[in-house]
């Protein structure tokens, strides 16, 4: 693969209930990534947003957005879906040699809709619907399942929790900052068993961007480059009965495709740093196994051992994850910012000293479906 | 440079209203393998798969992941692109980069609609803006309508003139065996047709369709060994125009003309009548198949109508256009416009059967939507 860089990025603070409107979110983080990158809209060839009608509230969402993005007389196209996969559309597009650079840009107001019933609408009309599955209920059917197979407690889920909401303390941009203990993860009210509130994410407000750049314009930009050094997304069977709902097989196979094409033998060494998409406590640990940091079942020893804290052998999400901050198909796109910010040294309190290759990891879907990993290197 | 990319397979289903003996999966299974038929592939062969539609029409969240039982894509990588009804142009450039990119082999593209299952016009009047548009920008066709009332009055064309459009299309539709409308009609049929927002009549308007199309793209190396006939894609640009359509220039399309310059320019086309063998035009009114003729460099201002009466567009003139019967035959919204890239496709492979014009070498296929969103692909039957 020809060498693509990751020159500029942009984020909102994450919070419930933000003011500004769609557009004017998208605007704030296009004009961050610019002003980051030492670029300005004349610079950039294409652009790529991320929208999700249903959630956005209307029909071809990416037209409110377009041009606080850039988009207008410009060559512009939308993934809808979590952010890494917009940003691997914007790779492509990249390496294509049409285009040599590509903005990136995702957002959501999640607090502006009723995120159970949309996702409610990502299950079978006629089969599952019905039963009121929504992003808790099913991914609690995972979380048991998981947990039950491997011997894995709830405690070292709320480890996770602890973890991560505390890392968030150091991350201006974190909607939840949170200073807890594993018996405030126990105590917290049951939302779906073994499923507690604490292990869940927050309903966050935000908007992410990043601009990619060939390496002759890499050159000319204000910041080091980051280089993307492999991705790969890989998904699952639909129906939750047809799946393992234990290992994840497409993150599995998303890992060794992405590892191959960055040269990585033994990603628990080879990687310094990992942003995951964390949207619920027991995922990080299952993440961990399915990235190959731990072996199949590992995932509560290896968050026992306090390698993946900061400080850790190797610190997942230093930035306090997805549980902190998760403006749906934006979080996968913030997990590759802040895996840039790491790499330039820009990481600031949640810094982790002399990362030199990162990872950084989507999803989308049921269950998480599908599977999104980038390598990153400075 | 990226890896030169070509389509070497095209797959439909047999487009019609409603299609009750099949839920989306289905439907999408269906156009998936003929796709694959025609390539002469397995879905093994399958490296990744893009796919598209409107979400509001079926109701559906997460459509890629649900696609899977259809789509073929286990433990495979997709993903959506949707960009309203030009969503079609938009998932054909996605598998394009896909392989241009030189990360992917062989992609498959796939868009679908079951309009049967929506209530189309009430879904895309949620595209305006919820405060100050929503009220009266409400459907598709109020916009197309006011283009076609101004350039009457501007030059001097006739309802007559878009009717003849009309019956180019409809007629073309007879020969494609894949055509939702498939009917024989006159200048007279489409003027006596119903009124529906003047002075566009029900036979100058684009049906609902219910339907899907498969498009698989492969790169220099893969595609010659598929098919002996592949169709090279040369160009593929995009643009789109303003938030509100309050702000936009209603007499000047100027996202067709930025579109079709820029593809124009990437393919080395002067003189698209001359230079170009066949076009499959997302028309989804027959007013827009004269209106935008000179934006596509065709004539001079007001000249569409001279070109049209003299059948420069029909099957035996001097430009095809939409030999498959184009837009106002058959509309799975987030199909349609793919479904535009497999025709020319299929033109350059010379597998359009009866529709075929012959010796096509160079083929354009366009795709229109969502804020004016104007997409154009440049087929050849020689290498970029």
């Amino acid at each position: 693969m020809e060498r693509i860089a990751v020159v500029g990025v942009g984020q909102t603070k994450y919070e419930r209930g933000k003011t500004k409107n769609f557009a004017e979110l998208v605007y704030e983080v296009t004009r961050k990534a610019l002003d980051d990158a030492g670029m300005e809209l004349s610079d950039i060839d294409n652009v790529v947003t991320t929208t999700n009608d249903f959630f956005d509230g209307r029909t071809i969402a990416c037209m409110p957005i377009a041009e606080a993005a850039g988009s207008y007389g410009r060559d512009a196209t939308n993934v809808e879906g979590d952010g890494t996969l917009s940003a691997f559309y914007g790779l492509m597009r990249t390496l294509s040699g049409v285009y040599n650079t590509t903005l990136v840009t995702s957002h959501c107001k999640v607090s502006e809709g009723a995120p159970r019933k949309l996702f409610n609408q990502a299950f079978d009309p006629i089969y599952d619907r019905l039963l009121g599955m929504d992003a808790i209920s099913s991914s609690a059917l995972q979380a048991r399942a998981y947990m039950h197979r491997f011997g894995i407690t709830e405690q070292q889920c709320a480890k996770v929790s602890v973890k991560n909401h505390g890392n968030a303390k150091n991350n201006p941009y974190a909607h939840a900052a949170l200073d807890i203990t594993v018996e405030d993860v126990m105590k917290s009210p049951m939302l779906a068993e073994p499923i507690k509130r604490l292990d869940t994410s927050p309903i966050s407000d935000g908007a992410c961007a990043i601009i990619l750049a060939t390496e002759d314009k890499a050159k000319k930009t204000a910041k080091k480059p980051v280089w993307i050094k492999g991705v790969a997304h890989c998904t699952d069977a639909y129906r939750l009965g047809e799946r393992d709902l234990t290992r994840s097989l497409p993150l599995e196979t998303a890992a060794r495709k992405a590892y191959q094409m960055a040269g990585i033998k033994d990603p628990s060494r080879d990687i310094h740093v990992a942003e995951v998409y964390d949207a619920f406590s027991y995922m990080e640990l299952m993440w961990y196994e399915g990235l190959g940091f731990c072996g199949p079942g590992e995932g509560g020893k290896l968050i026992d051992s306090g390698a993946t804290q900061m400080g850790g052998r190797l610190p997942v999400n230093p930035s306090g994850g997805v549980l902190s901050a998760h403006s749906v198909q934006v979080a996968g796109l913030a997990r590759i910012a802040e895996a840039v910010l790491q790499l330039r040294g820009e990481g600031g309190k949640r810094q982790v000293p002399g990362a030199k290759t990162a990872l950084a990891h989507g999803i989308t879907g049921i269950c998480a479906q599908t599977h999104c990993v980038w390598v990153l290197s400075n | 440079m990226g890896t030169r990319t070509a389509i070497v397979g095209v797959g439909q289903t047999n487009h019609t209203s409603k299609r009750k003996d099949v839920n989306g999966q289905e439907l999408i299974n269906e156009a998936v393998k003929r796709a694959l038929e025609d390539a002469g592939l397995t879905l093994k062969d399958i490296d990744a798969i893009v796919i598209g539609n409107m979400d509001h029409f079926e109701a559906i969240n997460v459509v890629d992941g649900w696609s899977v039982d259809g789509s073929g894509a286990f433990m495979k990588p997709i993903m959506k692109v949707t960009t309203g009804g030009s969503t079609g142009g938009t998932l054909g450039s996605c598998g394009y980069y896909h392989v241009a990119s030189g990360l992917f082999d062989v992609v498959m593209a796939i868009g679908w609609e079951k309009n049967s299952e929506s209530d189309t016009q009430a879904a895309i009047s949620t595209c305006s803006d919820p405060i100050l548009e929503r009220d009266f920008f409400g459907g598709a066709i109020g916009p197309n309508a006011a283009e076609y009332a101004m350039y009457m009055k501007q030059f001097g064309a006739t309802q007559e003139d878009a009717a003849l459009v009309a019956v180019r299309d409809h007629n073309n539709a007879v020969k494609n065996p894949y055509a939702h409308l498939r009917k024989l009609i006159t200048v007279e049929d489409v003027m006596k047709s119903p009124m529906l927002c003047w002075p566009i009549k029900l036979l100058d308007s684009c049906p609902r369709s219910d339907g899907a199309c498969a498009v698989i793209y492969a790169s220099e190396s893969k595609a010659p060994k598929i098919t002996a006939r592949p169709a090279w894609v040369h160009a593929t640009a995009v643009s789109h125009d303003y938030v509100y359509f309050g702000d936009y220039d209603w007499e000047k399309m100027p996202t067709c003309q930025t579109t079709v310059s820029r593809v124009y320019q990437r393919a080395g086309i002067t003189n698209p009548l001359k230079d170009v063998d066949v076009m499959e035009l997302y028309l989804p009114f027959s007013t827009c198949g004269v209106v935008w003729m000179e934006f596509m460099w065709m004539c001079d201002a007001g000249e569409a109508p001279k070109l049209i009466r003299r059948g420069v567009f029909d099957m035996n003139g001097e430009l095809p256009i939409n030999p498959s019967g184009g837009v106002l035959s058959t509309n799975p919204i987030g199909a349609t416009g793919l479904i535009r890239i497999g025709e020319a496709a299929l033109q350059i492979m010379g597998k359009a059967g009866e529709r075929q014009v012959s010796d096509v070498r160079t083929a354009m296929a366009t795709a229109f939507g969502s804020c004016y969103w104007f997409e154009a692909t440049v087929l050849r039957s020689t290498k970029p």
